[in-house]
């Protein structure tokens, strides 16, 4: 796996594509991690000429922001921007939504401005450029169900993208009753991640890996580790974790090439 | 003694529009009292969005039976009150179906509102039948109780009465019945009454009838600002100053960036004395009352009507929690209203101890929300509850310091190692060699 970092590319004078942002998830939740690996594996496998930041990343503040810390997103954001102007970033590729929702939308007001994808955008544009193919054999006649993340779909109108992409694979994208504008939160988003939910009567992943398992999937494929985390543990709540994978859509990709 | 409806007629006429007016005022000023915002860009994008969504009704349709059927009751209103206006003139200077003269066209315009009422009276008793018999859940959360349940049953009332009434009028006018063809569902109707009335009491029904409908609309103009009724006028300036950012995109709060900046500029001196006018009170982060939001914000709240598809798609709600978008727009009209009841009694703001924070919306709701945009998304007026949690929550952030413990942590992670967990910025690439 070959991974440069910003500062090793600096040093030789050269200047990379595209800047990987790995995100907090993708750098230290073992689950996320997986998705990091895939994702970089495809990055090899098509020659993208890429960099991560490695120990100069840091958190890009969103978690802060929705959870009201206006003053720590802010300082996180001048310090990200400082970090990736200063390697003069132009375009930033992302696996996390959250992040990939920051850098689009908050970031250039306070002058950050680069182009931002999706990882699933990105993948989309490496197929549609013959950068990429995808053999589908491996998943043919599998199930496959997406999750959309509220900050790819209805946070940046982004739904295509990933269906795109599983569609590659031969797979059978089957579509929960609540999906693209409609989507249920998997109950991650606006800071929930990092709480205990407050009094109710059913957690809200368990409510949305109900809404997968009517499809009666193989796979339930996300684009969010954060969405990944929460429907995995609905797929344990429900004793279903033998019979049902949830994959991000890079490990869907990275599996049907065998990378 | 002639004159004596025509002046009747005058004096109802001013007293429901004069009402109707201060009402509009009184709303106008509780709107005011938000904080501005700029929402003068791209007025083509916002017309368009006016267009589609108020006068086109995109969004009610997502949700097709109920949407059709708002359609049809909509722009029946709509059209069907072109009939006031012959209603004015004919109180007003005595004369009988002024209109009249201008023959068949007369008649199609009268036998389409006849048609489009009889529409208006099905449709609304479906939505009766929805509310009461089929008992649709989000007609009967726990903030629909009282008054606004009664609220939302009083305007159907009114609207079953004003479109019988009007077809009753019609009914028991026997020159119309006799010489003109627009009465394509009154007709029906006449022969119940010949049966059961003589003609003296046929003509008495009829002039009852027509003051009866001509005060019930006034009433009706009036019960707007009393009631959640509002929508029909202000979905239009709503969607016409609605964001049109993606949904995704929070505001960065300036104040905040100014002082970001000076702590990062390594040329600011510390210990410089602030330029800033010494009265100058320092701006307050985040909302605790309605006065911090912004006006749209407040004519969010006017706007809604207590649809309840916000609620019915809120991953918080649909697990049972306290959270509720409607309940959030619902009590800050609450409190706008309140604090409009008492400038009106004291000429000015008296301090009542009271606000929106805590008062109305407790911070239990605000910590369930998990931003993933359902409830702006499903607004069929486009009103935003998100963004006034997030003002709240900004409030209790960095005003109070008052987060749930968890995310305390949380942000104390991130200011010391850049991240939400525990774990040390310099690990950050170890995933590479595992």
């Amino acid at each position: 796996m070959n991974v440069p970092t910003m500062a090793e590319m600096m040093a030789q004078g050269k200047q990379p594509e595209v800047l990987f942002w790995v995100g907090c998830a993708g750098s230290f939740d073992d689950r996320a991690k997986k998705i990091t690996k895939a994702f970089v594996k495809i990055l090899n496998k098509a020659n993208v000429d890429f960099a991560v930041l490695g120990t100069e990343e840091s958190c890009t503040g969103d978690p802060a922001k929705r959870a009201g810390n206006e003053f720590l997103f802010q300082m996180q954001a001048m310090t990200n921007i400082e970090v990736l102007n200063g390697y003069e970033v132009k375009k930033i590729v992302t696996a996390c939504p959250h992040c990939f929702n920051t850098f689009k939308n908050e970031y250039p007001e306070l002058g950050g401005k680069y182009q931002v994808y999706h990882h699933t955008e990105f993948l989309k544009s490496l197929l549609d450029e013959g950068r990429l193919t995808i053999e589908g054999g491996k998943f043919k006649g599998k199930k496959i169900t997406f999750h959309d993340p509220c900050y790819l779909g209805r946070a940046n109108d982004i739904y295509e993208a990933p269906r795109d992409l599983i569609k590659k694979l031969d797979s059978e994208l089957v579509e929960m009753k609540r999906s693209r504008a409609k989507g249920l939160c998997c109950g991650a988003g606006g800071a929930q991640m990092f709480k205990d939910a407050e009094k109710g009567n059913k957690d809200i992943n368990i409510e949305r890996t109900e809404d997968a398992l009517k499809t009666n999937p193989n796979i339930i494929a996300t684009g969010c580790p954060f969405c990944n985390t929460m429907m995995t543990d609905g797929i344990k709540a429900a004793d279903k974790e033998n019979e049902i994978e949830v994959l991000d859509i890079a490990e869907l990709i990275a599996n049907a090439e065998d990378l | 003694m002639n004159y004596i409806n025509n002046i009747l007629f005058a004096i109802l006429l001013v007293v429901g529009i004069g009402f109707f007016v201060i009402n509009i005022k009184k709303l106008t000023r509780n709107i005011k009292l938000g904080k501005d915002i700029d929402r003068s860009d791209n007025p083509k994008a916002r017309w368009k969005n006016m267009a589609m969504i108020a006068l086109g009704q995109s969004k009610m349709v997502k949700r097709p039976i109920a949407g059709i059927l708002h359609v049809i009751v909509y722009a029946s209103f709509i059209i069907i009150n072109i009939e006031v206006v012959e209603i004015i003139i004919d109180g007003l200077f005595g004369t009988h179906r002024i209109f009249s003269f201008l023959g068949g066209f007369y008649d199609v315009l009268i036998g389409s509102f006849e048609i489009l009422a009889f529409l208006v009276l099905i449709a609304v008793i479906i939505f009766w039948i929805r509310r009461m018999i089929v008992r649709i859940p989000r007609f009967w959360s726990k903030e629909m109780t009282s008054w606004p349940k009664n609220d939302a049953l009083n305007i159907l009332y009114f609207e079953m009465v004003l479109m019988s009434l009007f077809l009753i009028m019609n009914a028991t006018d026997p020159e119309f019945q006799t010489f003109h063809f627009g009465n394509p569902i009154s007709r029906f109707l006449t022969p119940i009454f010949n049966d059961f009335f003589s003609e003296h009491s046929i003509h008495l029904i009829e002039q009852g009838a027509w003051w009866l409908h001509i005060t019930g609309i006034f009433i009706f103009l009036n019960y707007l600002y009393y009631s959640k009724h509002l929508h029909i006028l202000l979905a239009f300036p709503n969607t016409y100053y609605a964001n049109l950012n993606v949904k995704g995109k929070f505001d960065n709060l300036e104040a905040v960036t100014k002082e970001v900046k000076l702590m990062m500029d390594p040329n600011a001196d510390p210990f410089a004395t602030p330029a800033e006018d010494e009265n100058e009170t320092p701006e307050k982060f985040g909302a605790s009352d309605v006065t911090d939001l912004n006006w749209v914000q407040l004519m969010n709240a006017y706007t809604c009507t207590e649809c309840g598809r916000c609620t019915s798609s809120c991953p918080a709600n649909i697990t049972g929690k306290e959270l509720s978008p409607r309940a959030i727009m619902m009590k800050t009209r609450d409190r706008i209203e309140e604090i409009g009841k008492n400038i009106d009694k004291n000429g000015a703001f008296k301090d009542d101890g009271k606000q929106l924070l805590g008062d109305y919306i407790t911070p239990e709701e605000v910590w369930a929300c998990t931003s993933c945009n359902a409830c702006v998304e499903e607004c069929p007026v486009n009103i935003n509850p998100l963004s006034i949690i997030m003002d709240i929550r900004r409030y209790l952030v960095l005003e109070q310091s008052a987060a749930p413990q968890e995310l305390n942590m949380m942000m104390t992670n991130i200011e010391n190692n850049g991240a939400p967990w525990q774990y040390s910025q310099m690990d950050r690439l170890n995933w590479k060699d595992e």
